[in-house]
């Protein structure tokens, strides 16, 4: 797994694009930058180093453009990354130097490694150096210990149940869900009952041509499930959604980047600004994956996401930290 | 000469088994599925309890030490017990004194799952 080879790597899956229903391979690569391009349900993804070759078909700048990040795991002082204050600080540099200035953030989850306050304070202190409005959806290490009581007063007010909310930018909804409590012995990630019939509630009146944006912690698509990388009943949130034309979900947990086209929803995982973890079933345990220290960043990154008025489908750009 | 050698070889066995029954006491608190115990250990290695499914006498203290990188808790399915969380190297123990099967697991990663069998 070399920059090299996975910088050659060239997906084109129009063979699967017509009719929509392809259940397309997950690719996962950890954390050298990639460009997708998303059009009319077919993704396709470049290697940085081959956006060249795309000349004039790159996205045009679009109405709106937003930066992902997470998995920040302040507080996390391991082998694996001793210094993630530093890790994040390379995020948000990289942010405030992106072309295309993002409008605002979504952390999806682990702004702490403990939940402890002065984590939250630290990560919030940081990132205040972009400038832009930041958009949470807690992670498990955020919840730990009070139910996320803590995380709600901080990132939550004015959200629902557990943390869970919508909002709207420049005609794109954007839904963020919280799949990391009331978690189940031997289970997935779970949105429950509640969170499923708010949302339903949520999307009920949206034209169908609106873009959705689903935003949550855990991916709602099943990763690998032996490690928990899933969510149980993400299947039933999923049909709520199915009548629209353009889905992208975004997450987090798994600190690597991977995605999967299922009919016209994109899924999406980006990767952590701490450490990383190893491809599903290439290790014992989800642990963290201790990497030579001259290649940390280029397995730690930022997902940037581009929408172009009258495009079905949002540009999803992920880039490493090196 | 012979005779005291023979005395010697007898004594031996019998010095040996005197050790085991007094380390024998020891170990048997620290290992699964022997009984009498008063306490025992499960460690948290790699995203998984072992061992697995441990066996107490009633009385017993249960001591479980996060081995991992990662943060773990340690949840029985009948919120009978309930850790706080355990960064790494940190422990929490239980003492069980009713006879049952507390099946638990670890609320932040919950495909981590264990039994304590208390008989």
């Amino acid at each position: 797994m070399t920059t090299k080879v996975k910088d050659e790597i060239l997906h084109d899956h129009n063979h699967d694009g017509i009719d929509r229903r392809g259940f397309l391979k997950c690719m996962a690569w950890a954390g050298t930058g990639a460009l997708c391009v998303m059009q009319g349900g077919v993704l396709k993804s470049y290697g940085l180093s081959r956006l060249s070759d795309l000349g004039g078909r790159a996205p045009a700048a679009g109405e709106l453009s937003f930066a992902q990040i997470s998995d920040s795991h302040m507080g996390f002082n391991k082998p694996a990354n001793p210094d993630v204050a530093g890790t994040l600080k390379a995020a948000v540099d990289k942010i405030n130097g992106l072309s295309t200035a993002p409008e605002f953030l979504l952390h999806t989850g682990d702004i702490s490694h403990l939940s402890k306050p002065e984590e939250f304070d630290t990560v919030d202190q940081i990132l205040k150096a972009t400038g832009k409005e930041v958009f949470f959806v807690p992670g498990e290490h955020d919840v730990l210990n009070d139910d996320g009581a803590q995380f709600r007063e901080r990132y939550g007010k004015g959200a629902k149940g557990a943390g869970w909310y919508s909002f709207e930018k420049k005609g794109v909804h954007f839904i963020g869900l919280v799949n990391v409590m009331n978690l189940k012995a031997g289970g997935l990630g779970t949105l429950g009952h509640e969170q499923l019939e708010w949302l339903e509630d949520d999307v009920k009146h949206l034209k169908h041509s609106t873009p959705l944006v689903v935003f949550a912690h855990i991916p709602l698509w099943t990763v690998y499930p032996d490690w928990g990388w899933g969510t149980e009943d993400s299947a039933q949130a999923l049909a709520y959604l199915k009548k629209f034309g353009s889905v992208t979900v975004l997450n987090g947990h798994i600190h690597q980047t991977m995605q999967k086209v299922e009919g016209t929803v994109t899924f999406h995982t980006a990767a952590s600004t701490a450490f990383p973890q190893p491809e599903p079933g290439k290790a014992p345990s989800p642990g963290p994956m201790k990497v030579p220290a001259e290649q940390l960043r280029s397995v730690l990154g930022i997902t940037d996401v581009n929408y172009v008025r009258g495009q079905q489908a949002l540009a999803v750009v992920d880039s490493s930290l090196a | 000469m012979s005779r005291r050698v023979w005395i010697f070889v007898l004594a031996a066995p019998v010095i040996a088994a005197a050790a085991l029954l007094i380390s024998g006491a020891r170990s048997v608190t620290a290992s699964a599925g022997q009984a009498p115990a008063s306490s025992a250990e499960v460690k948290i290695d790699n995203f998984s309890f072992g061992p697995t499914t441990l066996t107490v006498a009633p009385g017993a203290t249960v001591t479980w030490t996060n081995r991992d990188d990662i943060p773990h808790t340690v949840v029985s399915d009948d919120k009978v017990f309930k850790s706080k969380v355990l960064d790494t190297d940190e422990k929490f123990s239980y003492t069980f004194t009713k006879p049952g099967t507390y099946g638990y697991f670890c609320s932040i990663h919950p495909k981590m799952t264990g039994k304590v069998v208390v008989q």
